[in-house]
C-alpha cells in the first residue's frame, strides 16, 4: 500500500447532537486500508450514528469524516461505489426475489458481468437454491446471507457492518464470520464492524474502538486491551467498561480531573 | 492522527465518470426494481386501474343523466368526462410518483438506496418514469371505456393532448417532490399528505366548471394553480373547438416555477433529513 494513500476512514472531532443531547461527541479515529476494526459499545453508545455519518446518511453537527479521502458530507458521490453496508435498519424489498434484488443493486453499483457475479456470490454464500425465492419468504439466516450478498455485490473496498450476525444461530453466524474472513483475505478490503458479540470481534478484528455515551473510551488491539484490564476475554473487558470498572474507569476519572 | 489528504489525493481516487456523473443505467435499474414489484403483485396492478375506472363510470353516468335533463351545450360536449380524465392524469400522476417513493420507505430500502451510487436526481427521474407507467396502467382502460361506451370524443382534444398531459404531469411531479420530501423529513407520519395533497387543489383548479364560477376573492388562487389553465383550455376545445395556446403556455410557465420550487424543497428536506439522522431508521 502506498504511504501517500489516505486511510479508509478518517474521523476528526466527529460530533452529532440531537435536541442538544450529544449522541456522538468529538470522535477522532482512523481506520487503515485493509484492516478490520470493531466498533463496540452498549445500546445508545453512538455506534449506529457513527456508522450513519461514515456512510453519509447523517450529517455531522461538527467535525468531519473522510472515506478514502472524500469528505462524506460534501463529496460522498466520489466514493459511494467503493463502499457497501449491511444493517438491521435497512431491508431488501421483500416482494422481490433475491436475484431481482441483487440485479437491481448490481446495476446501481455498476457491477460488470452482473449475471455471472450474481451466480458466483450466490454460490459462495450458499444462496443458489434461494435466488428465485422472494426475499420476504426467507428465514432470518437466509435473509442475512442475502443482505450480505447485496453488501458484497460490488466487491467493496470498505464494508460497513452493523451487527451482521445478531439474529443468526451459532452455526450460521460462524459460517458468516468465516466468509467475511475469506473476503478480507482475498480482497484486502477494510471492514468496520459494529457488534455486541465479543467473540466475533476478537476473532475478526485487528483493533477495537469502544464507545460509551458517544465518546471513544478505548481504541487499541483486542489482545492489548484484554492484557491491560487483566481479563481473559474481550467480553469481560466490555462489561468492565460498560459498568465503569477497571482501568477504563480510572483513565476516565483521571481525564476528568483538570 | 494523520492530516486529511490533499486535493490531489482525492482526485486520484476519482471513480470512473459513469460512477460519478448522471447514469441512465441507474435510473433504469430503479425503474426495473418497480416493474419487478408491480409484476409480482396482480393486486397492485388491478388497484391501479380500479379507481380511475370506478370514478369514470360514476361521472359518465352523471353526465348522461344531466345531459338528458338539461339543454346546456356545455354538458353535451363531455366536459365532465374530459375533466375527470384530466383530473385523473393529475391525481394519479402524483400518486404514482409518491407511491413509488413510499414503496422504498415501506420496504425499509431507503438506506440502501441513499448510500448506493444512486444520485437523488436519478432517483427522482426514476420516480417520474414510474408515475407515467403507473398512470398509463390506470388511465388507458378508463379512456377506452369513455370513448367506447359514453361517446367521449377524444379526437376533439387530439393535438392538444400532449400539451395538456405535459402540464398536468409537471404539476403532479411538483406536488410529488414536496410530499416525498416531507416524508423524508418527517417519516411515515407525513404519509397522509401523499394521499391528500392534491385534493386541496381540487375545488380551486376548476375541473368541471369555469373559473368565473368561483367568488372573485378565490379566483386569484385558481389562477395561481397551473392545472386551472389546463381545464379552461380543455373546455375551450370541447365546447368552442378553440385551441387556447395562451392558456397552455401560461400553465407551462407556472409549472416551471412549481417544478423548480418542488426540486428545491425536495433537496432542502433531504438535507434536513440527513441533519436529523432519520434516513437510516425510516420505515414501518
Amino acid at each position: 500500500m502506498s504511504t501517500s494513500s489516505p486511510p479508509a476512514i478518517l474521523a476528526e472531532n466527529l460530533s452529532k447532537t440531537y435536541d442538544r443531547v450529544p449522541a456522538v461527541d468529538a470522535l477522532s479515529f482512523r481506520v487503515d486500508t485493509g484492516s478490520v476494526v470493531g466498533l463496540l459499545g452498549g445500546n445508545g453508545a453512538g455506534k449506529t450514528t457513527t456508522l450513519a455519518m461514515i456512510m453519509g446518511l447523517t450529517t455531522p453537527s461538527a467535525g468531519s469524516v473522510r472515506v478514502f479521502g472524500a469528505d462524506m458530507a460534501r463529496e460522498r458521490g466520489k466514493v459511494l461505489h467503493r463502499i457497501n453496508f449491511e444493517s438491521p435498519y435497512a431491508d431488501l424489498p421483500h416482494r422481490l426475489t433475491v436475484r431481482q434484488n441483487l440485479c437491481v443493486f448490481g446495476k446501481l453499483y455498476g457491477v460488470p458481468k452482473l449475471k455471472a457475479r450474481i451466480e458466483k456470490i450466490a454460490d459462495a454464500l450458499d444462496l443458489a437454491q434461494f435466488l428465485d425465492r422472494r426475499t420476504g419468504q426467507l428465514s432470518a439466516g437466509q435473509k442475512t446471507r442475502a443482505a450480505l450478498a447485496k453488501a458484497l455485490i460490488n466487491e467493496p473496498d470498505l464494508l460497513l457492518l452493523d451487527e451482521p450476525t445478531a439474529s443468526l444461530d451459532p452455526d450460521t453466524a460462524d459460517w458468516v464470520r468465516s466468509h467475511l474472513e475469506e473476503f478480507r483475505r482475498r480482497r484486502g478490503a477494510t471492514i468496520l464492524l459494529a457488534s455486541h458479540n465479543m467473540g466475533e470481534v476478537e476473532r475478526l478484528c485487528d483493533r477495537v474502538i469502544i464507545m460509551r455515551a458517544g465518546r471513544i473510551v478505548h481504541n487499541e488491539a483486542p489482545d492489548a486491551l484484554i492484557a491491560r484490564y487483566g481479563r481473559e476475554t474481550l467480553e469481560e473487558v466490555f462489561l468492565d467498561v460498560a459498568r465503569g470498572h477497571g482501568v477504563g474507569a480510572r483513565l476516565e476519572k483521571a481525564r476528568a480531573i483538570p | 492522527m494523520n492530516e486529511a489528504p490533499g486535493r490531489h489525493e482525492i482526485e486520484s481516487l476519482r471513480a470512473p465518470s459513469a460512477a460519478i456523473g448522471f447514469s441512465p443505467a441507474r435510473v433504469m435499474a430503479m425503474v426495473e426494481r418497480h416493474l419487478y414489484l408491480l409484476s409480482s403483485s396482480p393486486v397492485r396492478l388491478i388497484d391501479l386501474a380500479y379507481w380511475p375506472t370506478v370514478q369514470l363510470l360514476t361521472w359518465s353516468f352523471l353526465q348522461l343523466y344531466v345531459g338528458r335533463t338539461s339543454q346546456l351545450p356545455v354538458l353535451a360536449a363531455g366536459t365532465l368526462i374530459g375533466g375527470i380524465l384530466l383530473w385523473d392524469v393529475l391525481f394519479r400522476g402524483q400518486l404514482g410518483f409518491s407511491m413509488s417513493f413510499l414503496e422504498e420507505v415501506w420496504s425499509r430500502n431507503l438506506g440502501h438506496l441513499l448510500m448506493s451510487p444512486l444520485r437523488p436526481g436519478e432517483f427522482v427521474l426514476s420516480l417520474m418514469i414510474m408515475s407515467i407507467l403507473r398512470l398509463m396502467i390506470g388511465l388507458v382502460p378508463a379512456v377506452l371505456i369513455a370513448t367506447t361506451f359514453f361517446g367521449f370524443d377524444i379526437a376533439t382534444l387530439s393535438f392538444a393532448i400532449p400539451f395538456l398531459f405535459i402540464n398536468l404531469m409537471l404539476t403532479a411531479w411538483s406536488v410529488g417532490l414536496v410530499t416525498s420530501g416531507l416524508i423524508l423529513r418527517n417519516g411515515l407520519a407525513a404519509e397522509t399528505i401523499a394521499w391528500s395533497a392534491m385534493f386541496a387543489m381540487m375545488p380551486f383548479a376548476c375541473i368541471s366548471y369555469p373559473v368565473t364560477t368561483l367568488p372573485s376573492l378565490l379566483q386569484p388562487i385558481a389562477w395561481a394553480l397551473p392545472p386551472t389553465y389546463v381545464f379552461e383550455a380543455m373546455r375551450a376545445m370541447l365546447i368552442g373547438n378553440t385551441f387556447r395556446l395562451d392558456l397552455l403556455v401560461e400553465s407551462l410557465a407556472l409549472n416551471l416555477l412549481w417544478i423548480g420550487f418542488g426540486s428545491l424543497a425536495f433537496r432542502a428536506l433531504l438535507a434536513s433529513a440527513r441533519r436529523a439522522g432519520s434516513l437510516l431508521s425510516m420505515g414501518e
